[in-house]
């Protein structure tokens, strides 16, 4: 994926150990915000929108003692600009139970434009018609293009458009870890 | 079908031979960047990792076909004209299904309604379809390289359903995706394909594919039926294609095989002389419990569709517990969502990096 920008200077903005407690404040407030409601479904949005979601519902399991179920979501097909479509293949999208009715949180790693929160809004629709749909995510950047805001943000930062959050997560990437990365032109792509 | 003529004519550029080394000449020709495919015109320029990307993604599609609402705006607005000059059902609803699941309007041009019955060119009912501003062209065509002409001159990408003798590339991944689901990698794995090779662009088009893959190939069927010269013990550098082997019989081409495909018999086959009787036909080349008995255990049982039960495949094996036709026609669809995907959703601007 934009294989012109190279990576320039890159600076840890989360440890472990700070995502550890943002998750874990996280799964409070959906607890205290739905109080303790059993329907709750977690759906994380693919990929690592869903290892954050699976973290929460550890948690809530911990806290609460009860597992929500958790899907997980590819909204590509429903986005207005479907240009990584040839890069990426889509992913199948699972929801274990019909939202009917039911409080949904839904996850993802970093908001920026709310383009791919837009796009999994309307995906969720074909799977029920939720009673409340609420946004978690790690790692809110900043440069909305849509109107939309987080219900749940692990940490606010605050980025130039030439920067990058890059979540690194321990199932798919050895380390926890967020790093705020500058890129570098180093080509003009036609 | 085709006369000698053709045969002949085409035979040359058929792609079994030259495996991987028929480039496609595109008039826009710009260097194709790894993922992405602007046409899909035969297997033969597609590279490995294009084939496990569509692949992949049709693994998602059919997570879509099996929701309760089949519908995405993935390509809402685009327009998807599928042009076949031969008769075809699963092929061309396996298209129009696809486009209409992922929001495109589908138009289909029937040539026998269409001004091509008073005498239009290809060339002219291609321009005119890209003067109606159509995204993509879905072309069947008896005439082996149509699809790869009319790319040449209509900036919509083209798909191919089927050209000639030449290759059905949809169908090589769909064929790819079925053997995917059932046996994981296809490195190693002996898949026999059983019937009318020489005519057959399935068989070629899975071939290439297959090969391409890892797979290990063998072929088996009627010397009439075979390409001239692909006889049993035929050495690879004679037919350029490392991992494909020619049977003797077809129990030497199943004995042992992870998969098993056989090929439709055209009746004109027996009319033009390649063929002496159906009835042998069957006892010599027919898929029937006992052969496919010598194929691994659960070994999958593949057809192209449509099938001459009794022919080349007996009906009880034809809806037994290894047949996965109706899988086939299944990931069809999925696989066909993911072409039109992939080519359709090319061409506009998005600065890098927008979303994470």
């Amino acid at each position: 994926m934009a294989d012109h920008l190279s990576e320039h200077e890159s600076r840890v903005v989360l440890t472990g150990d700070d995502i550890r407690r943002a998750l874990a404040r996280i799964s409070h407030e959906i607890l205290e915000r739905n109080g303790g409601n059993r329907d709750l479904v977690l759906v994380g949005v693919q990929t690592r929108g869903v290892h954050i979601a699976n973290r929460l519902a550890t948690n809530i399991d911990l806290f609460e003692g009860f597992v929500p179920p958790v899907g997980s979501l590819d909204p590509r097909l429903f986005r207005d600009d479907p240009e990584q479509a040839s890069v990426q293949p889509v992913r199948p999208t699972s929801i274990p139970v019909s939202l009917e009715g039911r409080p949904v949180v839904l996850v993802d790693d970093v908001l920026y434009t709310g383009r791919t929160v837009r796009a999994a809004l309307n995906a969720l629709s074909d799977f029920g018609r939720a009673s409340t749909i609420q946004f978690a995510a790690l790692v809110d950047r900043g440069h909305r293009e849509l109107p939309i805001r987080p219900d749940y943000i692990g940490k606010n930062i605050p980025t130039a458009r030439d920067e990058r959050v890059k979540v690194k997560l321990s199932e798919v990437d050895e380390v926890d870890q967020v790093d705020l990365v500058r890129l570098a032109r180093v080509g003009v792509e036609a | 079908m085709t006369t000698r003529d053709e045969v002949r004519t085409t035979k040359p550029d058929n792609g079994v031979a030259d495996a991987g080394g028929g480039r496609v000449i595109e008039p826009d020709a710009q260097p194709q960047a790894s993922a992405q495919i602007r046409h899909l015109l035969d297997v033969d320029s597609l590279t490995p990792e294009q084939i496990t990307t569509l692949l992949d993604s049709s693994e998602g599609m059919l997570e879509v076909l099996s929701r309760d609402v089949k519908k995405t705006p993935a390509l809402r607005g685009k327009t998807i004209v599928t042009v076949f000059y031969e008769n075809s059902t699963r092929t061309r609803i396996s298209f129009e299904e696809a486009g209409k699941i992922l929001g495109a309007d589908v138009i289909n041009v029937s040539v026998s309604a269409s001004s091509v019955s008073k005498g239009e060119s290809l060339y002219n009912t291609a321009l005119t379809l890209q003067a109606m501003q159509v995204d993509a062209l879905v072309i069947r065509h008896p005439h082996s390289g149509a699809p790869h002409f009319v790319a040449r001159y209509v900036n919509a990408p083209v798909v191919n359903a089927g050209d000639g003798l030449h290759a059905h590339p949809t169908q090589a991944l769909l064929d790819l995706f079925t053997l995917r689901q059932k046996l994981g990698s296809m490195d190693g794995k002996k898949i026999a394909i059983v019937g009318d090779v020489l005519y057959s662009r399935v068989a070629r088009s899975d071939i290439l594919g297959l090969v391409k893959m890892g797979a290990d190939v063998v072929l088996c069927g009627p010397p009439t039926l075979m390409p001239a010269g692909w006889r049993p013990g035929v050495s690879p550098t004679e037919t350029g294609m490392e991992s494909v082997r020619i049977a003797g019989d077809v129990g030497e081409a199943l004995d042992g095989a992870d998969a098993v495909m056989t090929l439709r018999i055209q009746r004109e086959r027996q009319d033009a002389g390649h063929l002496p009787d159906l009835r042998e036909y069957s006892n010599m080349y027919g898929i029937n419990r006992r052969r496919l008995a010598l194929a691994k255990k659960d070994a999958p049982l593949l057809h192209p569709g449509p099938m001459n039960e009794g022919v080349e495949i007996s009906s009880d094996v034809a809806h037994g517990a290894q047949s996965v036709v109706e899988e086939q026609v299944r990931n069809g669809v999925a696989v066909r969502m993911a072409v039109l995907y992939a080519i359709c959703s090319k061409g506009r601007d998005r600065a890098a990096g927008t979303d994470e």
